[in-house]
């Protein structure tokens, strides 16, 4: 912990309103397609309507003459001006199959939404009227929409890669690799399950949107995106399309949300910097929500078989799993490795041996690119593992509950040194469970449930539990290397007091949403002693903050957050010199408490941060050979990941007529180490918890066997609304992480990872005296409906 | 066509081709750009705005339709360099995050308490059935609305 | 999302919309709260090239107390219907339904006479007013007719207006305090019904007509002959969808459409029924 005791009353922990958000309510915040760029041409990209096909002709000749138009170009007439393919940065083995990708397909297309042609008009209308005329011919190609088919080969995609299987990357325990098929020969249980992750639509509320700003002469680039990364943005763009990066300048302005989706390299932003530069005039794209839905990037997407294997006491003894992992028609940013993000955590909570062995193969299919989606690969590994443990409760014949309890690791045990060889920084499962368990009110449900599901009731009441670990900070660079991703995962902090006394904080950090220019100005205020209103935080433009790993993985507090606490230690330092030679003390003899200076038992020799910072600006008395300004910069290379827990318990009532789930309560225990502002860890979790169920009990990306979207609107797809989701219950325990000086662990995904494995935990708890064990998400009322028809025609057989 | 329209009080006289959306129209004639677009499909609520008081979807009404008529937007809900009590109301109960399905949410909800000044809990949520916000999971929206009715 | 482009007028009487709508011919459509219209024509699946705006004609924007019915003319809105104290007396189901429809600003634009004008089957009003027996007037360049709500819808968003034809009242029978029930079931509150149905009993019989079940609303008539020989809630209930040819989508199969109506025909009957 950070506050000592004689200090004042810290701002740390506190529900601080968000400076974000005045702006924001008021409409005065700008979004990319806010911005006012006189004498922009408006892209418009026109998009496959086929899976696969091969492309014959590509006529713009028709376009070319509508009103307003200014270019049309096809892939072909595109083709020379790309450096290199679209980025993908994660090679996860070192014989990873990996097509070319271009911002404009020319040879074929590969999903619904492939670009193949684009059009530069003075109005967006206009532009999207040109589409209609662009006449392109194209050979149909078989889809490859399932991806059990898809790894069979029948239909190989990419011809030059002579299969659709992209690699298949294995995890074992070195110098244990016979003691898990020991342990499934001795085990008293094993669970088999086949589980299937469902393509989800990230739907943030911002469609993507992009403008690029040429300086034709001087040679800059200036690019706006809705974008999570505006720093990898600037480094993949300037490589690939060869502008010297010290030229190229990414803006992320406001952004509307992007739980992954903005985590990337789009081909729009590669064309409206390459359209940019040769029409010597800016270029904006804004994306409609029909095409978000198929050219924004998905999520999830996996088949998982998980086996357990257990003692005669229900101690997990090994873990095998198998994923099948759906890449989409192409590999974008960070594809490959989503699944890999997963791969240790398939042992959840629990005290496992030595015995594992994972194994996921990525194929190729005709489907819109998947990539990172909130969690991105953690809730499908705490899904498969949390359902798996309720299924071997059923085969005990024990309350999940109790065999939960029975596996945890122990607060004790912390630091954990676990099988994979990571160490799990602090936790207390046990404490966790048993405040959601009391919340919930988990004896009193399962009381009711005796009574109420009785034979012939119709409304069956279920309450479901998940306890999960987040891997998150991602991660200590040199582990980032052993998994063969391209960057690391610091993160860059400046922190400037100005000769007033007024504080920059510079990140690296691309918050959208999360609220980091309250966070961050909250840290700094507490350790610098002043007001967070006397802060203010600069970010998302790579000419202010040059140097960033951006926002995603709920990295941004636990390596960010903390770069700027070291920052400002930094600083008093510093300060402390100054302050020393002012008060013609001994540095040691000084204590820093309520933003000043004290030399130690002389309560009246003290000197505010306020003097020294305007001391540090005219440097008429500093110390010899002390550079003047306060300021100071660090960079934060995390020694481990940070691992926030905690159990999520959820009751529900089903309706077996109609399938109908009815969410009664949702508990939600979290312990993400220190809150720097509760408010804001709520509001995370409130969003999180909701995504997660979404996922449980309605959305899911519906293709037919043509590789054509059926839900490719917000009208299909269903984001549930205020009226279809309930409110939640939170609790808190917190367990400071001893691995950084802020004892924080981040929270940006925790809810969603919690979340889908206890909504359908709870509704199969309540069909199971249906005879229903499992059933696919979403838990629609048709699905639901489905699941009890076949119970009931299996019992009656 | 010519239309003339009062947004946020003042009347503007405008040219416009018949297939401008009002959304359109506020955001790139007027340069109101705090109302924002979510969907193509009347679902999101993202462009929610006042006509004559009552809270429409500005994506699925076109310019000349509002000829003559009375148009809030979200910049036109402070009033005198103060926040509208629901906009406070948002920032004091965290109602909001990434802030882009914000501006339709403050507008519909305003329109929600103006017909039901006192709300229930359900009442809010069913009442805000048709703005979708994807940060939030609308526990500390619905508190908003529920703390500006009791205001 | 824009629409194609297309030339605009305004109405600012029936009459004058006849004589519009008559002089375009048959790419031009009645623009009323433009809900149903405006969004194909955003996702370019409909793309009239005149559209005749009827949204100021405010002499059609009334819920009249008629004697032996209620009568609304065209262009009331939803929210109006929704919040009239005459109907939430006299036809409280279809007060009901109203609020159901959409969402509330969808219920600020959206009119009644649009909604049932474009004959969409998983609508809420066309079956509602179906099921209560109402009647609609047309008026077209020789004057008016009407129309029974049993002979209006045709087919998949087809009705018996002629294209230079216009809605312009609904008359709904009063409903003399017999039971009703609404039964909307969907998964989002906003979304239309994947089965809903609008039933009312009472001492003269029944009405009970089915949303989203086949191409056009459903009444389901043999359920009422059912009741009126005596059969039991549940055992008539059973013959809901006999006149249904239900639809398989995202939502659901046929066989699942089935069994929702017979399901929520035995609830909402049940729910007349108290």
């Amino acid at each position: 912990m950070t506050v000592t005791d004689d200090r004042p009353a810290s701002v740390l922990g506190t529900r601080r309103l968000r400076k974000e958000d005045p702006a924001l309510l008021t409409g005065e915040a700008k979004y990319t397609n806010d911005l006012d760029l006189p004498g922009a041409l408006h892209l418009a990209v026109l998009r496959s309507p086929y899976a696969h096909a091969r492309i014959i002709s590509v006529d713009t000749s028709a376009a070319a003459t509508s009103p307003g138009v200014v270019a049309v170009y096809s892939g072909a007439d595109l083709a020379d001006t790309w450096g290199a393919p679209m980025p993908s940065a994660w090679a996860v083995t070192a014989d990873m199959k990996n097509p070319a990708h271009y911002p404009l397909a020319s040879g074929k297309v590969c999903y619904v939404g492939d670009g193949v042609a684009c059009v530069l008009a003075t109005s967006d209308a206009a532009a999207r009227d040109a589409l209609d005329l662009i006449d392109v011919q194209y050979e149909p190609l078989p889809a490859v929409v399932d991806l059990e088919d898809a790894l069979s080969d029948r239909v190989v995609i990419h011809e030059d890669l002579g299969t659709n299987s992209s690699y298949t990357w294995d995890l074992k325990i070195e110098g244990h690799e016979g003691q898990v098929d020991e342990a499934f020969a001795n085990a008293a249980y094993t669970v088999r399950e086949r589980f299937v992750q469902q393509r989800l639509i990230p739907m943030a509320m911002e469609p993507r949107a992009v403008a690029a700003v040429p300086q034709p002469f001087g040679g800059d680039m200036v690019l706006y995106s809705a974008t999570q990364v505006p720093h990898i943005l600037k480094v993949m763009v300037a490589l690939t399309l060869g502008i010297p990066e010290h030229q190229m300048r990414v803006i992320a302005p406001a952004v509307g949300g992007g739980f992954g989706s903005k985590l990337d390299v789009y081909a729009e932003e590669l064309l409206c910097v390459a359209l940019a530069r040769k029409h010597k005039v800016p270029v904006r794209w804004v994306e409609e929500r029909g095409e978000n839905t198929v050219a924004t990037i998905h999520g999830r997407g996996q088949i998982q078989h998980v086996e357990l294997a257990a003692d005669a006491d229900g101690k997990l003894t090994a873990v095998r799993i198998r994923i099948l992992a759906d890449m989409g028609g192409y590999q974008q940013l960070i594809t490959a490795g989503i699944p890999i993000l997963g791969a240790f955590l398939y042992a959840g909570v629990y005290d496992l041996p030595h015995a594992y062995d994972f194994s996921c193969t990525g194929v190729y299919t005709t489907l819109t690119p998947t990539d990172a989606y909130r969690g991105a690969g953690r809730p499908e590994a705490t899904y498969a593992i949390e359902r798996a443990m309720d299924v071997l409760a059923d085969q005990m014949g024990i309350d999940p509950m109790d065999l939960r309890k029975r596996n945890f690791i122990r607060k004790e045990q912390f630091p954990y040194t676990a099988f994979t060889g990571l160490t799990y920084d602090s936790g207390d499962h046990l404490a966790a469970a048993e405040m959601a368990a009391e919340l919930a009110d988990y004896a009193g449900v399962r009381a009711r449930q005796a009574t109420q599901n009785v034979p012939g009731a119709t409304k069956l009441l279920g309450i479901g539990q998940a306890s999960y670990f987040e891997m998150c900070g991602l991660a200590p660079s040199r582990v980032l290397a052993s998994l063969n991703y391209s960057a690391g995962g610091w993160e860059a902090a400046t922190v400037r007091v100005l000769p007033t006394n007024k504080v920059q904080v510079v990140t690296g950090t691309a918050p959208h949403g999360q609220g980091h220019e309250t966070a961050w100005s909250m840290i700094v205020a507490d350790r610098l002693g002043i007001s967070p209103d006397d802060v203010d935080v600069l970010h998302s433009d790579t000419a202010i903050a040059p140097l960033g790993l951006d926002t995603y993985g709920s990295r941004s507090l636990p390596v960010g957050g903390v770069a700027i606490a070291m920052a400002c230690d930094k600083v008093i330092d510093k300060a402390k010199k100054i302050a020393a030679h002012q008060l013609e003390a001994n540095e040691d003899d000084l204590d820093f408490v309520g933003g000043s200076f004290t030399v130690k038992g002389s309560p009246d020799r003290t000197m505010p941060l306020a003097a020294i910072a305007f001391e540090a600006f005219t440097a008429h008395n500093l110390p010899d050979g002390l550079e003047p300004n306060l300021e100071a910069q660090v960079t934060y290379d995390p020694p481990n990941f940070s691992w926030p827990f905690g159990t999520h318990i959820c009751t529900v009532e089903i309706d077996t007529e109609t399938g109908q789930v009815d969410v009664l309560q949702y508990v939600a225990v979290d312990d993400c180490g220190n809150q720097v502002n509760p408010l804001i860890v709520e509001g995370q979790v409130h969003g999180g918890v909701v995504q997660g169920m979404a996922q449980a009990l309605y959305e899911e990306a519906v293709y037919d066997s043509d590789g054509t979207l059926k839900n490719a609107s917000l009208a299909e797809y269903l984001v549930p609304a205020a009226s279809d989701v309930p409110n939640i219950t939170l609790g808190h325990t917190v367990t400071p992480s001893p691995t950084n000086p802020l004892g924080v662990k981040g929270i940006g995904e925790a809810g969603t990872i919690g979340s889908a494995p206890a909504v359908m935990n709870a509704v199969i708890d309540a069909l199971s005296s249906l005879g229903v064990s499992d059933m696919p998400m979403p838990a629609s009322p048709h699905n639901v409906w489905k699941a009890i028809q076949s119970a009931q025609q299996g019992a009656s057989k | 066509m010519k239309i003339s329209v009062t947004v946020n009080g003042t009347v503007h006289e405008s040219d416009v081709e018949p297939r401008t959306l009002l959304v359109h129209y506020v955001r790139e004639v007027l340069g109101l750009t705090g109302t924002n677009i979510g969907c193509d499909t009347s679902s999101c609520g993202a462009c929610s705005l006042h006509v004559n008081g009552e809270a429409v979807k500005s994506c699925t009404m076109l310019a000349v339709q509002a000829d003559g008529q009375s148009i809030t937007t979200i910049e036109g809900l402070a009033v005198d360099g103060e926040m509208h009590p629901m906009q406070q109301a948002f920032m004091e109960n965290h109602g909001l995050q990434c802030g882009y399905c914000t501006p339709g949410m403050v507008m519909a909800a305003t329109s929600l308490l103006k017909e039901n000044p006192n709300p229930t809990e359900e009442e809010v949520r069913i009442g805000l059935e048709g703005n979708l916000c994807r940060c939030t999971g609308y526990h500390n929206i619905v508190k908003s609305v529920l703390a500006a009715a009791a205001k | 999302m824009i629409p194609a482009a297309f030339d605009y007028v305004r109405a600012g009487s029936a009459a004058e919309a006849i004589s519009l709508i008559g002089q375009h011919g048959d790419e031009a459509k009645f623009l009323a709260g433009g809900h149903s219209l405006l969004p194909l024509m955003k996702l370019r699946l409909a793309a009239p090239s005149v559209l005749v705006d009827i949204g100021r004609v405010t002499d059609l924007s009334y819920i009249r107390d008629a004697g032996d019915h209620i009568a609304i003319g065209a262009l009331t809105r939803h929210m109006d219907v929704e919040t009239s104290a005459v109907l939430k007396e006299h036809a409280p189901l279809l007060a009901h339904a109203a609020s159901h429809v959409g969402d509330p600003q969808v219920r600020h634009r959206g009119t009644i006479g649009g909604s049932i004008a474009h004959a969409d089957p998983a609508s809420d009003l066309p079956a509602t007013t179906l099921a209560l027996g109402a009647t609609y007037v047309a008026q077209g360049p020789n004057g008016t007719r009407e129309i029974a709500a049993t002979d209006f819808y045709q087919g998949f968003l087809e009705s018996a207006l002629a294209p230079d034809e216009m809605l312009t009242e609904i008359r709904v029978p009063k409903m003399g305090g017999a039971g009703w029930s609404f039964q909307k079931f969907n998964r989002r509150a906003q979304d239309w019904a994947i089965v809903g149905v609008a039933a009312w009993r009472g001492s003269n019989g029944s009405g009970v007509a089915l949303v989203n079940m086949g191409s056009t609303p459903i009444l389901a008539t043999s359920v009422s002959n059912a009741l009126a020989q005596g059969a039991s809630v549940s055992d008539a209930a059973q013959l809901a969808a006999e006149e249904a040819e239900p639809q398989s989508d995202l939502n659901a199969s046929p066989e699942y459409r089935v069994h929702l109506a017979k399901v929520l025909v035995r609830r909402a009957l049940e729910e007349a029924g108290k």
